[in-house]
């Protein structure tokens, strides 16, 4: 039973995740999942970089909000098409992830919250900064259009963004999933857990470290690419710190050092606020606030570990 | 001249904020090595409750000490129940418990006091400008509170045994809790201390930014810059860090890169610090695992 | 943005619109209830604006307790977005698509409106009197669905200028703003107005970010410009730290501040009022600390509605009588429609408002619109602060 549910569960999983919402779900849901997959991604890649090598970002929203901006300004400027803006927003996200670990990843734990935090607060203004805002649009931020379905297809716009997002979003776990469970992945953790014999057994850590910083940096950053597509708007605003602190809560509550984990998070920083927002217009944010610690106590792995305990309860049944 | 004379002494005034909040920042480094982000949020309900107690008619003076009283009693409280049991957990959990705290401290000083500014009153009352207008009456005063904080910190941790006994359980908790320091009690005085210290700085803050449940979000990142600078490891380094980044702002965003970009400035100090001497200005070298 | 993109985009939403052919002239009405839609920031830095969705609430709740708007109740739906455009545009979709609402009422903030500014327009669904200043939002041939309420940012800064170059020609002027697009409009209002003159005006310009600490350090600089003239275009917060720095650095020059900090309880209170006087800035709404208004039948109107529906709420906080003003202009509309609520005629109506007086806006200020005009309040006072009230002086100017 067990080994059915590992081997078959993400194929059904994803053969459901496109043709239930395509069935069902009006365009305002499917507006809400596009952004669950971007999301998803975003907190992927911040748990490629925190969960697996255990290096701690508060961050990871500058790197979305690169991705949104290569995207918006491609588009914007020089009516590049959407899907093309992609692997420019990756290149462009690593090399930035890349720059940035080469520093930032020296440092052990709390140094590198502390900068990435830093990073997070500054983003806002270094997007307006006045020699790029002929690119960036300044404080206006960038309109753009949502993309059609292509050959006449008989989907919705939102119909056609979902699917789309849907298929990058599954190409790049894949991705994360082969990475992590593979050597590299082993790597990550064993300089996570055991930096000092990772060192001994030949990983050249700081390397190895920057590398994953900058993967990470693309994983989010397409995240937000897929984001500014859906939402066709970008302004500096839009990505304050508390973005950064939302992709960090994701992860924690969706599992760090799981794949699925990511999916759990983008999930939860997705559809909980707006189930705190009813509960109580008085104070959301502590329903929140609340949830996050008790998490850290109740449940340290996330739903992904509440979820994986659940399911070998069932199959020792 | 006259106007660089009037950047600076305004930017040693700013630093002065930064080094408070800095100084409570270094105090909980120092006896739990973590960095606690909801400091700034902690600071700011403790200057709530001030507010209150001044506003039903208790005098100034003894509503600052308890205040100071009651948040060392949080503080511990804190410690106690929220992070002890989070005591062998990675990084990661801890900084999880301190952003959960830092949304719902936000939220729920929002909830019951507003979000309206509040105007708080200064100890060292109104007055005309003093020196030519370098320096204000509460800008004089609230930097020489910071430092009389700052002589109490650095005599308790110098003279006392308990101070002593303090470092001791942060250095080595294995080997002290051998010769008898208790190590869990002294881990929940320091952040007894430091939320202590944390509503002096919301005290002396607050006259300067005004009252509002965001007052500290833009001053926690610039004391958590003065802090690396100086050494998170070392209560002088914090105050020194703190004015040295308050000047530096205020120099840099008149006559370097202009207003626009003040704010980056603090990213580019940690960074800096960071990678030329991790261990700050005055802080003793870190044993990196790298 | 380029012109081309955009005719084929909304094309091609107006085709698939086209689909689902008329989709009942009626949205979001029955005969008893018209549903509203509304966001607001209830959390997140922008907390403060969230009791404007609370008075917005309150009011519709006394409608509804009157017997509602020819025999309908209102149904208003509040959602939160945290000030995030993102948030905002999942949230207006919800409530267009899922709530399926007959408008958007006073949703708050310039970027959030521009994320849903498009999707409203080609949706055709009302976004009425927006809560923001931006000049934007009074464009009724590009953006026939969307109108803004208060007076624009940038008619402001053109009353400013006119008011120096009467008063002050020749003096040294400097501007302090907040970097983003509300700063940003004064700033253009002020080019607007002056021309090529501008530079020669203003010698120091000078920015703030909404997420400093402190603005002492730019006070400090634009002393030291040797400019007698200052204009503020700043949120409470650091009009009065901007108040209080200038004081406490022996700098008196005329202050023209932003209307958005003209409250006392917010702005001139925590700077001190002493340290205020002789500050100058233009009004449109009574401001409910002033004690002129102390026994004012306007405002005891509004004194009587909080009492009765937001008994907790702080008399001195701005927000619940401008949620108030909005909120009655919005009720106007729904009444001037009678049985036709389609959202043709909603905004019909509201680009017919003829002369409507609300209680919390100052004598001389009204609201109309025309349908070549979506500003709806276009009158301002310029007033004084004398130390312990406003006094305004000179005529009302009307901006039209």
């Amino acid at each position: 039973m067990h080994a059915h549910i590992t081997r078959f569960g993400p194929l059904l999983f994803i053969v459901l995740a496109a043709v239930l919402p395509l069935a069902f779900a009006s365009g305002y849901q499917l507006f809400q999942l596009t952004l669950v997959v971007a999301y998803a991604l975003s907190v992927l890649g911040l748990n490629l970089v925190t969960g697996y090598n255990g290096q701690v970002s508060l961050g990871h929203g500058a790197f979305y909000a690169v991705g949104a901006y290569v995207t918006a300004i491609m588009m914007d400027r020089w009516d590049v098409p959407y899907w093309a803006t992609l692997p420019v927003s990756a290149v462009v996200c690593a090399v930035f992830g890349f720059l940035l670990g080469m520093p930032a990843l020296r440092l052990g734990g709390v140094y590198l919250a502390l900068t990435t935090f830093a990073l997070a607060v500054a983003v806002p203004q270094l997007l307006k900064y006045k020699l790029i805002d002929g690119w960036t649009g300044g404080v206006q931020g960038i309109t753009i259009i949502k993309p059609d379905a292509p050959y006449d297809l008989p989907l919705t716009s939102d119909q056609w963004v979902y699917l789309f997002s849907l298929a990058v979003g599954v190409l790049m776990f894949a991705l994360a999933s082969n990475l992590v469970h593979g050597r590299i992945g082993r790597a990550m953790v064993a300089i996570r857990d055991q930096p000092i014999a990772a060192e001994a057994m030949g990983i050249d850590i700081a390397r190895f470290k920057t590398l994953t910083f900058a993967t990470s940096a693309m994983f989010t950053g397409i995240g937000g690419s897929l984001a500014a597509i859906a939402v066709q708007f970008v302004s500096p605003d839009s990505f304050t710190v508390a973005l950064s602190v939302t992709f960090f809560v994701g992860m924690v509550i969706g599992g760090a050092a799981s794949i699925w984990g990511a999916v759990f998070g983008a999930l939860f920083i997705e559809f909980v606020p707006n189930i705190a927002d009813h509960l109580s217009k008085a104070a959301p944010g502590a329903i929140y606030g609340v949830i996050l610690i008790a998490f850290m106590f109740l449940a340290p792995g996330g739903i992904a570990s509440l979820l994986r305990r659940w399911f070998a309860r069932l199959a020792v049944k | 001249m006259d106007a660089f004379l009037h950047q600076l002494f305004s930017g040693i005034a700013t630093g002065g904020i930064y080094a408070s909040v800095a100084l409570a920042l270094v105090m909980i480094y120092q006896a739990t090595h973590h960095v606690n982000f909801a400091q700034g949020e902690m600071a700011m309900l403790s200057t709530y409750v001030a507010l209150t107690l001044i506003q039903a008619g208790v005098p100034y003076w003894i509503a600052f000490v308890l205040t100071v009283g009651a948040s060392m009693i949080v503080g511990i409280g804190i410690q106690w129940l929220v992070l002890r049991p989070l005591e062998k957990a990675p990084v990661l959990a801890s900084v999880g418990v301190f952003i959960g705290m830092l949304l719902m401290f936000n939220s729920v000083a929002g909830w019951i006091f507003s979000y309206t500014l509040k105007p708080f009153p200064s100890p060292f009352g109104e007055g005309p400008p003093m020196l030519n207008g370098l320096f204000s009456r509460h800008e004089l005063g609230s930097t020489g509170v910071t430092l009389l904080v700052l002589t109490a910190v650095w005599a308790f941790f110098r003279f006392t045994r308990l101070g002593l006994a303090m470092r001791a359980a942060a250095f080595n908790p294995i080997s002290s809790r051998l010769v008898g320091v208790p190590v869990a009690k002294m881990l929940a005085l320091g952040w007894g201390l430091a939320a202590g210290i944390g509503a002096v700085a919301g005290m002396m803050v607050a006259p300067v930014v005004f009252l509002d449940p965001n007052m500290m979000a833009g001053v926690l990142l610039y004391a958590f810059a003065g802090a690396l600078l100086g050494g998170i490891t070392n209560p002088l380094g914090a105050v020194v860090g703190g004015l040295l980044v308050g000047v530096i702002e205020n120099l840099g965003g008149a006559y370097v890169v202009g207003t626009e970009l003040k704010l980056s400035m603090a990213l580019v100090i940690i960074v800096v610090v960071l990678v030329v001497k991790p261990s700050g200005l005055f802080g003793k070298t870190l044993a990196s695992r790298v | 943005m380029k012109r081309r993109t955009v005719l084929t985009g909304l094309g091609g939403i107006a085709a698939s619109a086209m689909v689902r052919p008329a989709a009942a002239a009626t949205v979001g009405v029955t005969k008893t209830e018209i549903k509203i839609g509304n966001t607001i920031p209830y959390s997140g830095n922008a907390s403060s604006y969230g009791v404007i969705g609370k008075a917005d609430a309150a009011y519709f709740q006394m409608i509804n307790d009157q017997g509602g708007i020819n025999g309908r109740k209102i149904n208003f739906i509040t959602l939160d977005d945290g000030y995030a455009p993102a948030k905002t545009v999942e949230q207006v979709r919800r409530l267009v698509e899922q709530d399926e609402v007959a408008l958007l009422f006073n949703s708050l903030g310039t970027a959030n409106n521009t994320a849903i500014h498009k999707y409203m327009n080609t949706k055709k669904v009302p976004q009425l009197f927006v809560s923001t200043g931006a000049d934007k939002w009074g464009d009724p041939k590009g953006f026939p669905w969307t109108m803004g309420w208060q007076p624009s940012y940038r008619t402001e800064a053109q009353i400013y200028a006119k008011a120096i170059l009467e008063n002050y020609a020749g003096k040294k002027c400097a501007l302090i703003y907040q970097n983003d697009d509300f700063g940003k409009d004064y700033l253009g209002g002020l080019q607007d107005a002056l021309g090529k003159d501008f530079e020669k005006h203003f010698t120091k310009l000078i920015t703030y970010e909404a997420t400093d600490p402190t603005v002492d350090s730019q006070v400090v600089a634009l002393k030291d410009s040797g400019a007698e003239v200052m204009v503020s275009a700043a949120i409470p917060k650091f009009s009065a730290q901007i108040i209080r720095k200038a004081y406490d650095i022996g700098w008196k020059p005329v202050h023209y501040m932003s209307n958005v900090s003209a409250s006392v309880g917010a702005t001139i209170n925590p700077a001190g009022p002493e340290k205020a006087v002789g500050v100058i800035t233009s009004a449109y709404q009574k401001d409910p600390t002033d004690p002129e208004w102390a026994n004012d039948p306007g405002m005891n109107e509004w004194r009587a509605f909080m009492k009765k529906y937001i008994p907790d709420g702080d008399l001195a906080d701005g927000g619940y009588s401008f949620g108030f003003g909005v909120s009655m202009t919005m009720v106007q509309v729904l009444k001037q429609c009678g049985d036709d609520l389609s959202r043709e005629n909603i905004m019909k109506q509201a680009a017919n408002i003829k002369r409507l007086d609300v209680p919390v806006l100052l004598p001389g200020v009204y609201v109309s619109t025309t349908p070549d005009n979506f500003h709806p309040i276009r009158q301002m006072q310029l007033t004084r602060w004398t130390g312990k009230t406003y006094e305004r002086f000179g005529k009302v100017i009307d901006a039209t």
